[in-house]
């Protein structure tokens, strides 16, 4: 052991000195308990022996092959093609608040078009003064701006919202993921072109062969839209729209256009196909809400979850992910009782606008069937709504937007099921 | 309102849509010009600015009847939507259930739930047929977007669909949107003794989709 400066501090050596003679006793009394013959001394394995690959081995870095089931998945009973689709991510086996680019969640209505960037624009038009075209080496040009948003989809849990109906917080939950983009404000480019006279709401739209259209309001443009051309300090993967998509801080994920080639500015909104027919939250009334852009705050403990079922009673670490579209996410609270009761979990932090948050909270288990939930408060004040909540508004056909609390029903042996309370 | 919208000398109001560029023409005043962007011309943009609004702006010159679209509609979308429209296995079905979104099961069609006809000719326009996108003419869109209007009994077989009548076309659920602004959740922060009963009413281990597995 090396020695440190604290060693010429006497108080801290004494306090060090004591903490190391009570874990020292706890050590061994747990292990006179466990087994009468001395353990044999911990095995040398062959990587310690010989030296492993070389530098340039992997040009493009791998995940470790021990990890092979960390991957993106999708149900291929969901949908009618592969093309327009949806694959979620492992939220269960991440860590920190960072997706990792090719574990980012997908959603495509005509597949992943392989775009040349030399042969890809970016034109802005309408209600400017000057019409402009941009190449992605123009767009590289201006001033970058890297932000930590998360994407969710508007219809993360949409199945859910009947009732109980998949296995996996990969799947309940799977279509959010979070990056840090890199790009240029839209403002600035707005800027470039200048607006016209009644300049209100934009329309966005992709190059693949759906021509993903959407429009959304100039406040926006002007607050924090991005034209991101990287995520996670390379360049944007081709499932996020390479080489241009538009971010939307906190907005609904398909008004956040992939493979971005044209914003036209305009007085009102275009009311395209998926903004009337599709992404509207129809309401038990027979009417349906309409521009609900925001994705409002939400959370889910990620571990325990289905597929990380608790090892044995006793000490745990609660862990899971909070955001919000309209902020930072102030508080998360848990509960171990089906929401009879609520403790205030601690933020592990960093706590960024508009970006996934990490909570934890410890619990003892005591080895009996738990009803675990957790609900965020973002610094709106607004609270996650319960399923009772959520479904006296919107009834049950709403299918975007579902925020509810999810529960997790731990049984007896450590198991853990997705579950719903009346 | 940011910085930003002050420099582009916008007006805002509250709710969406808010921020609306001023009588006379601005220039930003606190952000530098770059001018790394080009000027692009309306010649140019005309293959990509394919968008048409409610009020039929950026709709082409061309027409067409469902009496002329219905052969086209067969070739080239029946395969996936079905002869009537009625939708092959989890293809969208794009006619009927008018009536049902007060129901269960509400099902969301051309028919039942767009509310304006000028989409239908944009997204057709846009995406479809799936496969094969950006690929008939302003006159076969015209055509189909009439055939699909007419199965669903919004428009005679006969009625000429071009620039000027199809934003005409009144649709069954026109009135049924709500703008969103703000949030329509209200819920409490509770901490202790919240809820009087705790009972589980759905099981993932009981559901049929679940049991499709992966
Ligand atoms: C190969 C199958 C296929 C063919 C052929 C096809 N479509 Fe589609 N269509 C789809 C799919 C898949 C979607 C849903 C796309 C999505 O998820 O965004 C769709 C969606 C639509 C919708 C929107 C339905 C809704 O309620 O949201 C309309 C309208 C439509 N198609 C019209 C047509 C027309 C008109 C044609 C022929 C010119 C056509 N389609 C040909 C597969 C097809």
């Amino acid at each position: 052991m090396t020695r440190s400066k604290s060693d010429k501090h006497p108080e801290a050596s004494a306090r060090r000195g004591f903490l190391r003679t009570s874990l020292l006793g706890g050590l061994a009394a747990l292990t006179a308990g466990r087994s009468q013959a001395e353990p044999a001394p911990l095995p040398v394995p062959p990587w310690t022996h010989h030296p492993g690959a070389g530098v340039g081995s992997a040009p493009y870095g791998q995940p470790s092959s021990f990890e092979k089931q960390v991957i993106r998945r999708f149900l291929p009973w969901m949908r009618a093609t592969r093309e327009s689709s949806v694959s979620f991510t492992p939220l269960a086996d991440l860590h920190g608040i960072i997706t990792p680019s090719g574990l980012h969640f997908e959603r495509h209505h005509a597949g992943v078009p392989a775009i040349d960037p030399a042969q890809h624009l970016l034109v802005i038009h309408g209600l400017v003064e000057q019409p402009l075209k941009f190449t992605l080496q123009d767009l590289l040009r201006y001033p970058a701006v890297s932000r930590v948003h998360f994407i969710e989809c508007a219809g993360n849990g949409a199945l859910e919202q009947r009732g109980a109906q998949l296995n996996k917080v990969q799947y309940t939950h799977g279509m959010i993921s979070s990056s840090e983009w890199t790009g240029v404000p839209l403002r600035l480019l707005l800027g470039e072109s200048g607006l016209r006279k009644g300049a209100r709401w934009l329309l966005a739209e992709g190059a693949d062969a759906a021509a993903m259209a959407r429009s959304f309001p100039l406040d926006k443009a002007l607050d924090d839209a991005l034209i991101a051309y990287a995520q996670n300090g390379e360049m944007l993967r081709p499932e996020q729209g390479y080489p241009l998509r538009l971010v939307l801080p906190g907005w609904e994920g398909v008004a956040n256009v992939k493979w971005l080639r044209r914003i036209e500015v305009g007085e009102r909104p275009w009311e395209m196909r998926e903004e009337t027919a599709t992404y509207t939250d129809l309401l038990p009334s027979g009417k349906a809400r309409q521009y609900t852009f925001i994705q409002e705050a939400k959370s889910v403990i990620t571990s325990p979850s289905p597929e990380r079922p608790l090892p044995g009673k006793g000490a745990q670490v609660i862990k899971g992910l909070a955001w919000s579209g309209e902020g930072k996410v102030k508080r998360v609270d848990v509960s171990f009782d089906g929401g009879r009761n609520w403790r205030t979990a601690r933020l592990t932090g960093p706590v960024l606008d508009k970006s996934l948050t990490r909570f934890e909270i410890d619990w003892d288990w005591n080895g009996r069937e738990a009803l675990l939930q957790s609900r965020a408060i973002d610094e709106t004040g607004y609270v996650q709504p319960s399923y009772r909540e959520l479904r006296a508004v919107r009834g049950t056909a709403s299918m975007y937007h579902n925020n509810a609390i999810q529960t997790w029903l731990v049984h007896a042996d450590g198991e853990v099921e997705n579950v719903q309370l009346g | 309102m940011s910085n930003w919208a002050k420099g582009l000398g916008l007006i805002c109001l509250a709710g969406l849509g808010g921020c609306q560029a001023p009588d006379s023409t601005s220039t930003p005043t606190d952000t530098r010009h770059y001018g790394y962007g080009q000027p692009v011309s309306a010649m140019e943009l005309s293959s990509w600015d394919i968008d048409v609004g409610p009020d039929g702006a950026g709709l082409p010159p061309g027409r067409g009847t469902a009496d002329e679209g219905e052969p086209v509609y067969l070739e080239q979308c029946a395969a996936c939507h079905g002869e009537f429209g009625e939708g092959m296995g989890r293809y969208p079905a794009l006619v009927g259930s008018r009536e049902s979104l007060t129901t269960d099961r509400p099902s969301k069609t051309v028919g039942s739930y767009w509310p304006y006809a000028t989409t239908v000719w944009d997204y057709v326009n846009r995406a479809m047929p799936f496969g094969n996108a950006q690929s008939l003419t302003a006159d076969q869109v015209y055509g189909i977007t009439a055939y699909i209007l007419a199965m669903n009994e919004i428009i005679d077989s006969d009625t000429e669909m071009n620039a000027q009548t199809l934003p005409q076309v009144r649709m069954p659920n026109r009135d049924g949107f709500i703008t969103a602004t703000g949030t329509d959740i209200h819920a409490p922060v509770c901490m202790t003794d919240c809820v009087q009963e705790v009972k589980i009413v759905s099981r993932a281990s009981d559901s049929a989709l679940a049991r499709q597995g992966e």
